[in-house]
């Protein structure tokens, strides 16, 4: 009896410490969402004057190293939501158990597959690409065969898929579009591969450097350099494979302490606010275009004729596979 | 001379214990945190024994280039007086603090596709130099640690008394009959300790061997480190292969230290080095040639790094200030707190016999093999149950920092120590001398260029130190070099650049002032 009296006076005492404070929701994402350059402070801005709380915005890692930091604290962490995984990862956060399935589905999305995840909700969307400077490459390659048998100066750039995402990306655009010749492909593609880098900004610095000729990026890399920079020299190369479509999506986690404020941001999340942020922050696609449209700029990129993705299942099924081909072709 | 073998005093193990149990805190019980985290799952498969070999083969190679022409560099500044030395020698602490991302930029920029080199062979009409695989590896690594190496067995040169080199000089001696008598044993001296230095530092590289490597041939134990708690959250193969990287710094840390041997030169007045030897002409006209190549190999990257990030200097984005001011209240206390445990830990070094003073500076070493994602992961595993991670930064920061120089500021100030040890601590427990008396007189003097080399070489290294604590900044908390990366994921290359120099500019600076105002009277 008398603990039951200690605890109903404690559980009492916390609540009035939190009643006089604004609840706190904690989102986990990763390092350039958070920053001033990225989408992190707007939105922190128009969430915080519709909930009445305090948003906090945690730089935790990026792609795979968000999820081992959420596996890390378990049940004890102090996040209420983790925001910045995509489809490659999601079959892996499900399975630790960790995840919350959404209140409500988001719909009306402008993704170019159809999405129906019951635990996590996407933001934003990206086709993967080769990035090149259009005044210096004449012969642009359309398809990884091409890449292949271009000449053989010409050199590209991708990253570790086991330190980064994009990387990642690559390996599963790879196997997706090659699912029983990726192997072949890589051993093929070695030649042209001048070097492997453990993140994208080493990558995409390297190239803007003029080490190689392309880098993957993203589609809408090109977005940025024309929108912030006024420099149209970018471009991205479409290729007849098909480009492997990245979702970034965000999932509340059980041990939530502030369970239907994370509901509410995950609502807020294809807001338009939320939304129109997004283009010209994160340089993605928003998952649901904004009224007024995309900014002046989108326009000019690429459009892929057929998206690849693996179901998150799938991508959960092959990443080893592909991953130690990927190891042999290229060790060799 | 036989060595003088002073008795350990309580303050001696106090301090030095303290330091040593911080040390193994931080490297084994790290890695135990993580191992013990999860139940096994995996062993090692065939790409990590491949990653271990490589691993060590790059090292092995890198250290011994590094050594190689880190002597008769050190040697050309040691013997020859010319305008400028001053200067080379100053920004020889340069390359090796540049932050992985900046290095490889200024490497390229002259070995790359598109760098110098390739566009002079271009205009002759050849082919693009190709660095990319164990060259692009060797010659990163040597980059980053000649000038190390050179500044180490620069101080064993000018620890060679000046009365040894007049009676050389009176003796008729030549340059080759010096380097027998004279500069081989000091060599001998210092030389294995900086090799375990290079060697371990090239260890666990991982983001530089791999973009200069070419691919995945070029996996590092570090890669695979990264691979297993990030990729495959298999904490405990994390682990096995930190303990892996420990057993091969072990190793090389005792053969290292068993061949090093005590510089046995008699007492000296401290005069500043005078030298008569050097001036034929062949040794000048190779000594001038050699620190030519040198300094062209080392600056020329520093100076398209200069180049690059000056017009974005000047306007540099706001968040920058904020987080210089940061990185720098981080630099100072850590190098500060960095050379005072290290001058402990050497004192505590200085008073045991041989077996027991070679397994306490083998442990001294241990954190440069230490993985820092184990080290974060790990703190990261033992702090969160009890503490909020954020109201850590940074006392942690500062703690991992301390941690990560302590092999550098050791490497430097033991053999002060021990010198020193050996000329005065006979004479000053003869006159009853003890405490702080003898450290003002005998020690202080003859230790402090010695100490401003190491705080200054802390403070640098501290600056530009991604932290191993990403894992527990707050979303305030932004260094310099966070930022610097902050700005490149957000494609601001330019702005990135800017930043890249200031913090150059910056962790040169410190180094200046703490490396100057210990040799403040003397004339190297």
């Amino acid at each position: 009896m008398k603990t039951l009296l200690l605890a109903a006076g404690l559980t009492a005492m916390t609540t009035l410490a939190h009643a006089q404070d604004k609840p706190v929701l904690t989102v986990y994402t990763y390092d350039s969402f958070v920053t001033d350059w990225g989408p992190g402070p707007a939105i922190e801005k128009a969430f915080e004057t519709t909930c009445d709380c305090d948003l906090q915005l945690v730089a935790a890692g990026d792609g795979a190293s968000l999820l081992s930091r959420i596996q890390l604290e378990g049940a004890r962490s102090d996040a209420d939501i983790v925001l910045g995984l995509d489809t490659n990862l999601t079959a892996r956060a499900k399975a630790t158990g960790l995840f919350a399935t959404l209140s409500t589905s988001p719909n009306g999305l402008d993704l170019p597959v159809e999405w129906n995840d019951d635990t996590f909700a996407p933001y934003d969307w990206g086709y993967f690409a080769f990035i090149y400077d259009n005044t210096k490459l004449e012969k642009v390659p359309g398809s990884f065969q091409e890449l292949i048998d271009s000449h053989k100066n010409l050199k590209i750039i991708i990253q570790d898929p086991r330190s980064s995402t994009p990387g990642l990306g690559l390996l599963m655009w790879v196997k997706t579009a090659y699912p029983n010749t990726a192997d072949q492909i890589w051993k093929a593609l070695a030649p042209r591969i001048l070097t492997v880098t453990k993140g994208w900004s080493e990558a995409y610095g390297m190239f803007l450097e003029g080490e190689a000729d392309m880098v993957l990026s993203y589609t809408t890399s090109p977005a940025y350099h024309i929108i912030a920079e006024e420099d149209a020299t970018k471009s991205a190369a479409s290729f007849s494979e098909g480009h492997y479509l990245q979702i970034e999506v965000a999932g509340k986690l059980k041990s939530a302490d502030q369970p239907e404020l994370a509901d509410k941001f995950l609502d807020f999340m294809t807001s338009n606010e939320f939304q129109s942020i997004i283009p010209t922050t994160n340089w993605m696609y928003p998952a649901k275009f904004p009224q007024e449209g995309l900014p002046k700029g989108f326009e000019t990129l690429i459009t892929p004729v057929d998206s690849l993705i693996a179901s998150a299942k799938d991508a959960e099924k092959i990443r080893d596979t592909a991953l130690s081909e990927w190891l042999t072709a290229l060790s060799q | 001379m036989t060595q003088y073998q002073k008795p350990t005093t309580l303050f001696e193990i106090l301090m030095g214990g303290t330091v040593l149990a911080f040390l193994l805190l931080l490297t084994v019980g790290t890695v135990i945190a993580v191992g013990t985290a999860t139940s096994f799952q995996q062993g090692l498969n065939p790409s990590d024994w491949a990653a271990i070999r490589f691993t060590i083969l790059q090292a092995l190679t890198s250290a011994t280039l590094s050594i190689m022409i880190a002597i008769p560099t050190a040697r050309a500044l040691a013997r020859q007086q010319f305008r400028g030395r001053q200067i080379m020698i100053s920004l020889l602490g340069a390359p090796f603090i540049l932050p992985a991302i900046v290095a490889v930029l200024g490497i390229i920029a002259v070995w790359g596709r598109s760098g110098l080199i390739s566009d002079g062979l271009k205009a002759l009409g050849t082919e693009p130099l190709n660095i990319y695989g164990f060259t692009g590896i060797i010659l990163a690594h040597i980059f980053f640690n000649l000038p190390l190496a050179t500044r180490l067995i620069l101080q064993g040169w000018l620890a060679i008394p000046s009365e040894h080199f007049r009676l050389a000089a009176q003796l008729g001696f030549s340059t080759s009959e010096i380097n027998r008598r004279l500069e081989r044993p000091m060599l001998l001296s210092i030389i294995p300790g900086a090799f375990l230095l290079i060697f371990l530092l090239c260890i666990t590289s991982f983001a530089v061997a791999l973009a200069l490597g070419g691919g995945p041939r070029a996996t590092t134990v570090e890669l695979a480190i990264y691979q297993a708690i990030r990729f495959d959250f298999d904490l405990s193969k994390a682990a096995t292969l930190a303990i892996i990287q420990f057993g091969i710094c072990t190793l090389i840390a005792l053969v290292a230290l068993k061949i090093a041997r005590p510089m046995d030169f008699t007492i000296s007045l401290d005069q500043p080095a005078k030298r008569w030897d050097g001036h034929e002409r062949h040794t000048r006209t190779f000594d001038k040639v050699l620190l030519l190549l040198v300094a062209f190999f080392l600056f020329a990257p520093l100076i398209s790094i200069l180049l690059k990030g000056l017009q974005p200097l000047l306007s540099l984005p706001t968040q920058v200030w904020p987080a210089l001011w940061k990185s720098v209240s981080i630099a100072i206390p850590a190098a500060v707190i960095t050379t005072t445990s290290a001058t402990a830990l050497a004192a505590l070094i200085a008073s045991l016999s041989k077996h027991t003073a070679t397994a306490v500076e083998s442990v001294g070493f241990l954190t440069l093999a230490a993985s820092p994602f184990v080290i974060g992961t790990g703190l990261f595993i033992l702090l969160n149950p009890y503490f909020n991670p954020f109201a850590l930064a940074l006392p942690l920061t500062i703690t991992v920092n301390v941690i990560m120089s302590l092999p550098f500021a050791l490497r430097i100030i033991l053999p002060a120590i021990i010198r020193n040890q050996n000329d005065y601590g006979r004479l000053g427990a003869s006159l009853g001398m003890t405490g702080i008396t003898f450290f003002r007189l005998a020690i202080w003097p003859r230790i402090k260029r010695a100490l401003g080399f190491a705080t200054g070489l802390s403070a640098a290294l501290s600056m530009g130190d991604l932290g191993v604590v990403t894992l527990f900044a707050p979303p305030d908390f932004a260094t310099l070099p966070l930022t610097m990366y902050r700005l490149m994921a957000a494609y601001q290359m330019d702005a990135a650049a800017g930043t890249a120099l200031l913090l150059v500019a910056t962790s040169l600076a410190l180094f200046w002032i703490f490396d100057r105002g210990g040799r403040s009277d003397h004339f190297i």
